[in-house]
Protein backbone atom coordinates (compact mmCIF):
# COMPACT_ATOMS: atom_id res chain seq x y z
CA UNK A 1 0.00 0.00 0.00
CA UNK A 2 1.19 3.51 -0.86
CA UNK A 3 0.99 5.88 2.08
CA UNK A 4 0.65 9.61 1.50
CA UNK A 5 1.88 11.23 4.68
CA UNK A 6 -0.66 13.48 6.36
CA UNK A 7 1.19 15.98 8.50
CA UNK A 8 -1.58 18.59 8.61
CA UNK A 9 0.45 21.06 6.61
CA UNK A 10 0.15 20.24 2.96
CA UNK A 11 -2.58 20.13 0.36
CA UNK A 12 -2.89 16.38 -0.04
CA UNK A 13 -5.98 16.32 -2.16
CA UNK A 14 -4.38 16.82 -5.51
CA UNK A 15 -1.67 14.25 -4.93
CA UNK A 16 -4.51 11.90 -4.08
CA UNK A 17 -6.43 12.89 -7.22
CA UNK A 18 -3.40 12.18 -9.38
CA UNK A 19 -2.86 8.78 -7.72
CA UNK A 20 -6.54 7.95 -8.27
CA UNK A 21 -6.19 8.92 -11.92
CA UNK A 22 -3.19 6.57 -12.17
CA UNK A 23 -5.32 3.87 -10.52
CA UNK A 24 -2.86 3.52 -7.65
CA UNK A 25 -4.06 2.09 -4.35
CA UNK A 26 -3.14 4.49 -1.55
CA UNK A 27 -4.05 5.64 1.90
CA UNK A 28 -3.51 8.98 3.64
CA UNK A 29 -2.08 8.63 7.12
CA UNK A 30 0.09 10.24 9.75
CA UNK A 31 0.24 7.12 11.91
CA UNK A 32 3.82 5.84 12.38
CA UNK A 33 2.54 2.24 12.53
CA UNK A 34 0.88 2.63 9.13
CA UNK A 35 3.81 4.49 7.58
CA UNK A 36 6.35 1.92 8.72
CA UNK A 37 4.31 -0.84 7.04
CA UNK A 38 3.98 1.04 3.72
CA UNK A 39 5.55 -0.35 0.60
CA UNK A 40 5.83 3.13 -0.89
CA UNK A 41 5.70 6.55 0.80
CA UNK A 42 4.89 10.00 -0.55
CA UNK A 43 5.61 13.13 1.50
CA UNK A 44 3.77 15.99 -0.20
CA UNK A 45 4.15 19.51 0.95
CA UNK A 46 3.05 23.03 0.88
CA UNK A 47 3.60 25.19 3.92
CA UNK A 48 6.60 26.00 6.05
CA UNK A 49 9.52 23.77 6.95
CA UNK A 50 9.21 24.66 10.63
CA UNK A 51 5.51 23.73 10.84
CA UNK A 52 6.09 20.54 8.87
CA UNK A 53 9.01 19.34 11.02
CA UNK A 54 7.14 20.18 14.23
CA UNK A 55 4.17 18.22 13.00
CA UNK A 56 6.29 15.23 11.92
CA UNK A 57 8.02 15.29 15.29
CA UNK A 58 4.74 15.44 17.23
CA UNK A 59 3.37 12.53 15.24
CA UNK A 60 6.50 10.48 15.93
CA UNK A 61 7.29 10.25 12.23
CA UNK A 62 10.83 11.61 12.01
CA UNK A 63 12.71 8.42 12.81
CA UNK A 64 10.19 6.30 10.94
CA UNK A 65 10.82 8.31 7.78
CA UNK A 66 14.59 8.33 8.25
CA UNK A 67 14.58 4.56 8.61
CA UNK A 68 12.43 3.75 5.57
CA UNK A 69 13.83 1.19 3.11
CA UNK A 70 10.92 1.43 0.65
CA UNK A 71 10.68 3.89 -2.26
CA UNK A 72 10.05 7.37 -0.91
CA UNK A 73 9.03 10.50 -2.82
CA UNK A 74 9.20 13.98 -1.32
CA UNK A 75 7.29 16.63 -3.28
CA UNK A 76 8.11 20.36 -3.06
CA UNK A 77 8.61 20.99 0.69
CA UNK A 78 8.90 17.19 0.91
CA UNK A 79 12.13 17.42 -1.12
CA UNK A 80 13.47 20.26 1.02
CA UNK A 81 12.85 18.29 4.21
CA UNK A 82 15.30 15.61 3.00
CA UNK A 83 18.20 18.02 3.57
CA UNK A 84 20.04 18.76 6.80
CA UNK A 85 18.66 22.17 7.51
CA UNK A 86 16.33 24.80 6.06
CA UNK A 87 16.97 28.51 6.35
CA UNK A 88 13.21 28.84 6.81
CA UNK A 89 13.20 29.64 10.54
CA UNK A 90 16.55 27.83 10.74
CA UNK A 91 14.83 24.45 10.91
CA UNK A 92 16.70 21.15 11.30
CA UNK A 93 15.23 18.73 8.75
CA UNK A 94 15.48 14.97 8.10
CA UNK A 95 19.18 15.10 7.27
CA UNK A 96 19.12 12.37 4.63
CA UNK A 97 20.97 14.63 2.19
CA UNK A 98 23.80 17.03 2.98
CA UNK A 99 23.30 20.76 2.58
CA UNK A 100 21.14 23.72 3.49
CA UNK A 101 17.89 24.82 1.86
CA UNK A 102 17.97 28.57 1.22
CA UNK A 103 15.53 31.33 0.30
CA UNK A 104 15.48 32.92 -3.14
CA UNK A 105 16.85 36.44 -3.08
CA UNK A 106 13.82 38.68 -3.51
CA UNK A 107 16.03 41.68 -4.30
CA UNK A 108 17.01 39.88 -7.52
CA UNK A 109 13.96 37.90 -8.57
CA UNK A 110 10.27 37.58 -7.77
CA UNK A 111 9.59 35.31 -4.82
CA UNK A 112 7.85 32.86 -4.68
CA UNK A 113 9.04 31.13 -7.83
CA UNK A 114 5.65 30.42 -9.37
CA UNK A 115 5.03 28.80 -12.72
CA UNK A 116 6.34 26.39 -15.29
CA UNK A 117 10.09 25.97 -15.44
CA UNK A 118 12.46 23.51 -17.05
CA UNK A 119 14.31 20.58 -15.55
CA UNK A 120 17.68 19.60 -17.00
CA UNK A 121 19.39 16.37 -16.15
CA UNK A 122 22.98 16.69 -15.02
CA UNK A 123 25.16 15.67 -17.93
CA UNK A 124 27.94 14.31 -15.78
CA UNK A 125 28.74 10.90 -17.22
CA UNK A 126 29.32 9.37 -13.81
CA UNK A 127 25.87 10.49 -12.66
CA UNK A 128 23.10 7.90 -13.04
CA UNK A 129 20.00 9.59 -14.47
CA UNK A 130 17.00 9.77 -12.17
CA UNK A 131 14.58 6.92 -12.66
CA UNK A 132 11.85 9.46 -12.05
CA UNK A 133 12.79 11.21 -15.30
CA UNK A 134 12.75 8.02 -17.39
CA UNK A 135 11.21 8.77 -20.78
CA UNK A 136 10.98 12.49 -20.07
CA UNK A 137 12.67 14.83 -22.55
CA UNK A 138 15.45 17.14 -21.39
CA UNK A 139 14.26 20.62 -20.45
CA UNK A 140 10.64 19.59 -20.01
CA UNK A 141 8.51 22.10 -18.13
CA UNK A 142 7.04 21.35 -14.70
CA UNK A 143 4.96 23.46 -12.33
CA UNK A 144 6.83 25.03 -9.40
CA UNK A 145 5.59 27.03 -6.40
CA UNK A 146 8.19 27.70 -3.73
CA UNK A 147 10.27 30.34 -1.98
CA UNK A 148 13.10 28.10 -0.73
CA UNK A 149 15.37 25.92 -2.83
CA UNK A 150 17.73 22.98 -2.48
CA UNK A 151 21.45 23.25 -3.18
CA UNK A 152 23.24 21.36 -5.97
CA UNK A 153 24.93 18.50 -4.16
CA UNK A 154 26.88 15.90 -6.11
CA UNK A 155 26.08 13.00 -6.43
CA UNK A 156 22.54 13.43 -5.09
CA UNK A 157 21.24 16.13 -7.42
CA UNK A 158 19.90 14.46 -10.56
CA UNK A 159 17.96 17.32 -12.09
CA UNK A 160 18.41 21.07 -11.91
CA UNK A 161 16.41 24.19 -12.67
CA UNK A 162 17.41 27.81 -13.13
CA UNK A 163 15.68 30.63 -11.31
CA UNK A 164 18.08 33.42 -10.43
CA UNK A 165 20.66 30.69 -10.03
CA UNK A 166 20.60 26.90 -10.45
CA UNK A 167 19.01 24.76 -7.79
CA UNK A 168 18.36 21.05 -7.32
CA UNK A 169 14.91 20.12 -8.62
CA UNK A 170 15.30 16.33 -8.69
CA UNK A 171 17.30 14.53 -6.00
CA UNK A 172 17.86 10.96 -4.92
CA UNK A 173 19.80 9.07 -2.26
CA UNK A 174 19.19 5.34 -2.42
CA UNK A 175 15.42 4.83 -1.88
CA UNK A 176 14.77 8.52 -1.13
CA UNK A 177 13.64 10.61 -4.09
CA UNK A 178 12.56 14.22 -4.20
CA UNK A 179 11.12 16.62 -6.75
CA UNK A 180 10.82 20.35 -6.15
CA UNK A 181 8.05 20.74 -8.74
CA UNK A 182 4.50 19.47 -8.33
CA UNK A 183 4.12 16.37 -10.51
CA UNK A 184 0.42 16.30 -9.61
CA UNK A 185 -0.04 19.77 -11.17
CA UNK A 186 2.35 19.42 -14.12
CA UNK A 187 -0.02 17.94 -16.70
CA UNK A 188 0.67 14.70 -18.51
CA UNK A 189 4.42 14.93 -18.01
CA UNK A 190 4.00 15.30 -14.26
CA UNK A 191 1.72 12.27 -14.14
CA UNK A 192 4.47 10.39 -15.99
CA UNK A 193 6.93 11.26 -13.19
CA UNK A 194 4.47 9.94 -10.61
CA UNK A 195 3.95 6.80 -12.70
CA UNK A 196 7.74 6.36 -12.83
CA UNK A 197 7.86 6.59 -9.05
CA UNK A 198 5.12 3.96 -8.76
CA UNK A 199 7.29 1.66 -10.86
CA UNK A 200 10.49 2.14 -8.82
CA UNK A 201 11.47 -1.33 -7.58
CA UNK A 202 11.73 -1.75 -3.84
CA UNK A 203 15.25 -2.87 -2.98
CA UNK B 1 13.72 29.30 -18.06
CA UNK B 2 10.53 30.29 -16.25
CA UNK B 3 7.72 30.36 -18.80
CA UNK B 4 5.15 33.12 -19.07
CA UNK B 5 1.76 31.64 -18.28
CA UNK B 6 -1.33 31.61 -20.49
CA UNK B 7 -4.45 31.36 -18.38
CA UNK B 8 -7.93 30.93 -19.83
CA UNK B 9 -10.55 32.36 -17.50
CA UNK B 10 -13.95 30.80 -17.07
CA UNK B 11 -16.76 32.76 -15.45
CA UNK B 12 -19.13 30.38 -13.72
CA UNK B 13 -22.68 31.08 -12.58
CA UNK B 14 -24.65 28.36 -10.82
CA UNK B 15 -22.25 25.74 -12.08
CA UNK B 16 -22.29 26.81 -15.74
CA UNK B 17 -19.60 28.71 -17.63
CA UNK B 18 -20.66 32.12 -18.87
CA UNK B 19 -18.71 35.13 -20.08
CA UNK B 20 -19.62 38.65 -19.29
CA UNK B 21 -18.90 41.55 -21.57
CA UNK B 22 -18.42 44.50 -19.25
CA UNK B 23 -19.83 42.12 -16.62
CA UNK B 24 -23.33 42.13 -18.14
CA UNK B 25 -24.99 40.42 -21.08
CA UNK B 26 -23.93 36.88 -20.23
CA UNK B 27 -23.72 34.10 -22.79
CA UNK B 28 -23.75 30.43 -21.86
CA UNK B 29 -20.67 28.52 -22.94
CA UNK B 30 -20.83 25.19 -21.13
CA UNK B 31 -19.73 22.97 -18.31
CA UNK B 32 -16.69 23.97 -16.18
CA UNK B 33 -15.16 20.50 -16.26
CA UNK B 34 -15.74 20.10 -19.98
CA UNK B 35 -14.34 23.50 -20.94
CA UNK B 36 -11.57 23.37 -18.34
CA UNK B 37 -10.58 19.93 -19.58
CA UNK B 38 -10.44 21.15 -23.14
CA UNK B 39 -8.06 23.95 -22.20
CA UNK B 40 -5.98 21.57 -20.08
CA UNK B 41 -5.50 19.23 -23.05
CA UNK B 42 -4.79 22.15 -25.39
CA UNK B 43 -1.87 23.29 -23.23
CA UNK B 44 -3.23 25.97 -20.90
CA UNK B 45 -0.73 26.62 -18.11
CA UNK B 46 -3.36 27.29 -15.46
CA UNK B 47 -7.06 27.95 -15.26
CA UNK B 48 -9.01 30.58 -13.38
CA UNK B 49 -12.66 30.05 -12.49
CA UNK B 50 -14.55 33.09 -11.29
CA UNK B 51 -17.82 32.22 -9.63
CA UNK B 52 -20.26 35.00 -10.39
CA UNK B 53 -23.33 33.31 -8.94
CA UNK B 54 -25.59 36.05 -7.67
CA UNK B 55 -26.82 34.63 -4.37
CA UNK B 56 -24.93 33.23 -1.42
CA UNK B 57 -27.41 30.36 -1.20
CA UNK B 58 -26.75 29.13 -4.73
CA UNK B 59 -23.01 29.61 -4.33
CA UNK B 60 -22.79 26.69 -1.92
CA UNK B 61 -22.66 24.32 -4.89
CA UNK B 62 -19.24 25.70 -5.88
CA UNK B 63 -17.39 23.04 -3.92
CA UNK B 64 -19.08 20.35 -6.01
CA UNK B 65 -17.82 21.50 -9.37
CA UNK B 66 -14.45 22.48 -7.94
CA UNK B 67 -14.05 18.86 -6.84
CA UNK B 68 -15.04 17.63 -10.28
CA UNK B 69 -12.49 19.96 -11.88
CA UNK B 70 -9.74 18.79 -9.51
CA UNK B 71 -10.49 15.15 -10.32
CA UNK B 72 -9.72 15.51 -13.99
CA UNK B 73 -7.46 18.51 -14.52
CA UNK B 74 -3.80 18.21 -13.55
CA UNK B 75 -2.69 21.80 -13.88
CA UNK B 76 -3.11 24.48 -11.23
CA UNK B 77 -6.40 26.28 -11.02
CA UNK B 78 -7.65 29.26 -9.08
CA UNK B 79 -11.18 29.81 -7.85
CA UNK B 80 -12.50 33.27 -7.06
CA UNK B 81 -15.75 35.12 -6.57
CA UNK B 82 -17.59 35.99 -3.41
CA UNK B 83 -14.97 34.64 -1.03
CA UNK B 84 -15.10 36.46 2.28
CA UNK B 85 -13.96 34.11 5.03
CA UNK B 86 -10.97 31.95 5.90
CA UNK B 87 -13.41 29.02 6.19
CA UNK B 88 -14.47 29.46 2.55
CA UNK B 89 -10.81 29.54 1.48
CA UNK B 90 -10.23 26.33 3.41
CA UNK B 91 -13.25 24.61 1.80
CA UNK B 92 -12.13 25.50 -1.71
CA UNK B 93 -8.52 24.42 -1.15
CA UNK B 94 -9.81 21.23 0.40
CA UNK B 95 -11.98 20.61 -2.65
CA UNK B 96 -8.81 20.74 -4.75
CA UNK B 97 -8.39 24.37 -5.84
CA UNK B 98 -4.69 25.30 -5.88
CA UNK B 99 -5.33 28.95 -5.23
CA UNK B 100 -8.17 31.16 -4.16
CA UNK B 101 -8.60 34.72 -5.31
CA UNK B 102 -10.09 37.30 -3.00
CA UNK B 103 -11.46 40.62 -4.18
CA UNK B 104 -14.24 42.71 -2.58
CA UNK B 105 -14.10 41.10 0.85
CA UNK B 106 -10.43 42.01 1.19
CA UNK B 107 -11.21 45.67 0.48
CA UNK B 108 -13.67 45.65 3.36
CA UNK B 109 -11.40 43.61 5.60
CA UNK B 110 -7.74 43.67 4.48
CA UNK B 111 -6.70 41.45 7.38
CA UNK B 112 -8.50 38.58 5.63
CA UNK B 113 -5.53 38.49 3.24
CA UNK B 114 -3.05 38.25 6.10
CA UNK B 115 -5.03 35.57 7.89
CA UNK B 116 -5.51 33.46 4.78
CA UNK B 117 -1.88 33.81 3.71
CA UNK B 118 -0.63 32.76 7.12
CA UNK B 119 -3.06 29.87 7.39
CA UNK B 120 -2.53 28.35 3.95
CA UNK B 121 0.64 29.95 2.57
CA UNK B 122 1.10 32.96 0.29
CA UNK B 123 1.28 30.72 -2.75
CA UNK B 124 -2.43 29.93 -2.62
CA UNK B 125 -3.79 33.41 -1.98
CA UNK B 126 -4.34 35.67 -4.97
CA UNK B 127 -5.49 39.25 -4.55
CA UNK B 128 -7.87 40.13 -7.39
CA UNK B 129 -8.11 43.84 -8.07
CA UNK B 130 -10.58 45.52 -10.43
CA UNK B 131 -9.06 48.89 -11.28
CA UNK B 132 -10.47 51.79 -13.23
CA UNK B 133 -8.84 54.97 -14.43
CA UNK B 134 -9.84 58.09 -12.51
CA UNK B 135 -7.93 61.30 -13.11
CA UNK B 136 -4.22 60.66 -12.75
CA UNK B 137 -4.41 57.15 -11.32
CA UNK B 138 -6.60 54.09 -10.88
CA UNK B 139 -9.23 53.41 -8.25
CA UNK B 140 -10.29 50.04 -6.88
CA UNK B 141 -13.79 48.90 -7.78
CA UNK B 142 -15.66 46.16 -5.96
CA UNK B 143 -18.74 43.96 -6.30
CA UNK B 144 -17.97 42.77 -9.81
CA UNK B 145 -16.86 46.23 -10.83
CA UNK B 146 -20.12 47.91 -9.90
CA UNK B 147 -18.99 49.98 -6.93
CA UNK B 148 -16.19 52.52 -6.74
CA UNK B 149 -14.11 52.72 -3.58
CA UNK B 150 -11.77 55.46 -2.44
CA UNK B 151 -8.76 53.17 -2.56
CA UNK B 152 -5.92 53.88 -4.95
CA UNK B 153 -5.22 50.68 -6.90
CA UNK B 154 -1.42 50.88 -6.68
CA UNK B 155 -1.46 51.52 -2.94
CA UNK B 156 -3.95 48.73 -2.39
CA UNK B 157 -1.85 46.26 -4.37
CA UNK B 158 1.28 47.17 -2.41
CA UNK B 159 -0.68 46.67 0.81
CA UNK B 160 -1.81 43.26 -0.43
CA UNK B 161 1.80 42.31 -1.07
CA UNK B 162 2.73 43.38 2.46
CA UNK B 163 -0.15 41.36 3.88
CA UNK B 164 1.35 38.29 2.28
CA UNK B 165 -0.59 37.43 -0.88
CA UNK B 166 1.33 35.44 -3.47
CA UNK B 167 0.03 36.96 -6.69
CA UNK B 168 -2.01 39.83 -8.06
CA UNK B 169 -4.79 39.26 -10.57
CA UNK B 170 -5.15 42.69 -12.09
CA UNK B 171 -8.25 43.50 -14.14
CA UNK B 172 -8.67 46.78 -15.93
CA UNK B 173 -12.32 47.77 -15.82
CA UNK B 174 -11.70 50.15 -18.70
CA UNK B 175 -10.38 47.41 -20.97
CA UNK B 176 -12.41 44.44 -19.80
CA UNK B 177 -14.73 43.19 -22.50
CA UNK B 178 -13.42 45.58 -25.17
CA UNK B 179 -11.00 43.08 -26.76
CA UNK B 180 -8.85 46.10 -27.64
CA UNK B 181 -5.91 45.17 -25.46
CA UNK B 182 -4.90 45.28 -21.81
CA UNK B 183 -4.39 48.59 -19.99
CA UNK B 184 -0.62 48.62 -20.46
CA UNK B 185 -0.03 51.76 -18.39
CA UNK B 186 -1.74 50.20 -15.41
CA UNK B 187 0.09 46.95 -15.91
CA UNK B 188 3.48 48.63 -16.18
CA UNK B 189 2.84 50.74 -13.08
CA UNK B 190 1.80 47.72 -11.02
CA UNK B 191 4.59 45.43 -12.25
CA UNK B 192 7.18 48.03 -11.36
CA UNK B 193 5.88 48.62 -7.86
CA UNK B 194 5.70 45.07 -6.48
CA UNK B 195 7.89 41.96 -6.25
CA UNK B 196 5.20 39.30 -6.64
CA UNK B 197 3.81 37.97 -9.93
CA UNK B 198 1.13 39.91 -11.78
CA UNK B 199 -1.55 38.28 -13.91
CA UNK B 200 -2.89 40.70 -16.52
CA UNK B 201 -6.61 40.61 -17.16
CA UNK B 202 -9.19 42.52 -19.16
CA UNK B 203 -9.13 43.41 -22.83
CA UNK B 204 -7.37 40.57 -24.65
CA UNK B 205 -8.64 40.33 -28.21
CA UNK B 206 -5.62 38.97 -30.08
CA UNK B 207 -2.26 37.27 -29.51
CA UNK B 208 -0.61 40.68 -30.02
CA UNK B 209 -2.36 41.96 -26.92
CA UNK B 210 -0.95 39.12 -24.85
CA UNK B 211 2.52 39.85 -26.19
CA UNK B 212 2.24 43.54 -25.27
CA UNK B 213 1.16 42.70 -21.73
CA UNK B 214 4.02 40.26 -21.20
CA UNK B 215 6.50 42.78 -22.60
CA UNK B 216 5.50 45.47 -20.10
CA UNK B 217 6.00 43.16 -17.15
CA UNK B 218 3.08 40.77 -16.70
CA UNK B 219 4.10 37.29 -15.55
CA UNK B 220 0.94 35.72 -16.84
CA UNK B 221 -1.96 36.70 -19.07
CA UNK B 222 -5.59 35.89 -18.47
CA UNK B 223 -7.95 35.76 -21.40
CA UNK B 224 -11.47 34.57 -22.02
CA UNK B 225 -13.21 35.53 -25.23
CA UNK B 226 -10.28 34.88 -27.56
CA UNK B 227 -10.24 31.26 -26.43
CA UNK B 228 -13.93 30.63 -25.72
CA UNK B 229 -15.15 31.38 -29.20
CA UNK B 230 -12.39 29.43 -30.93
CA UNK B 231 -10.86 32.52 -32.41
CA UNK B 232 -7.38 31.32 -31.42
CA UNK B 233 -6.19 28.07 -29.95
CA UNK B 234 -3.80 28.09 -27.02
CA UNK B 235 -1.19 26.48 -29.26
CA UNK B 236 -1.50 29.26 -31.85
CA UNK B 237 -1.08 31.89 -29.16
CA UNK B 238 1.97 30.12 -27.72
CA UNK B 239 3.53 29.74 -31.18
CA UNK B 240 3.10 33.44 -31.76
CA UNK B 241 4.62 34.35 -28.38
CA UNK B 242 7.55 31.96 -28.89
CA UNK B 243 8.26 33.53 -32.31
CA UNK B 244 8.48 36.81 -30.45
CA UNK B 245 11.02 35.50 -27.93
CA UNK B 246 8.62 35.04 -25.03
CA UNK B 247 9.41 31.84 -23.10
CA UNK B 248 6.34 29.60 -23.10
CA UNK B 249 5.77 26.01 -22.06
CA UNK B 250 5.24 23.66 -24.97
CA UNK B 251 5.34 20.11 -23.66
Amino acid sequence: MIVVIDYKAGNLYNVGNALKYLKADFTVSGDPAVVSQADRVILPGVGSARAAMESLTEQGLVEVLQGLRVPFLGICLGLQLLFEVSDEDNTPCLGLLPGTVRRFDSSQIKVPHIGWNQVSGLDVSSQPPSILLKGIPEESFFYFVHSYFAPLVSPFTLGKTEYGSWFGSVVAQENFHGVQFHPERSGEIGLKVLQNFLEVQAS
Amino acid sequence: MLAKRIIPCLDVAEGRVVKGVHFVDLKDAGDPVELGGRYYREGADELVFLDITATVEKRKTVVDWVKRVADSIFIPFTVGGGISTVAQVHDLLRAGADKVSINSAAVKNPELLGEASRAFGSQCIVLAVDAKRTGAGWKVFVSGGRNETDRDALEWIRQGEELGVGEILLTSMDSDGTQEGYDLKLLRAVSQSIRIPVIASGGAGSPEHLLEALRVGADAVLAASIFHYDRYSIAEVKDYLAENSIPVRRN
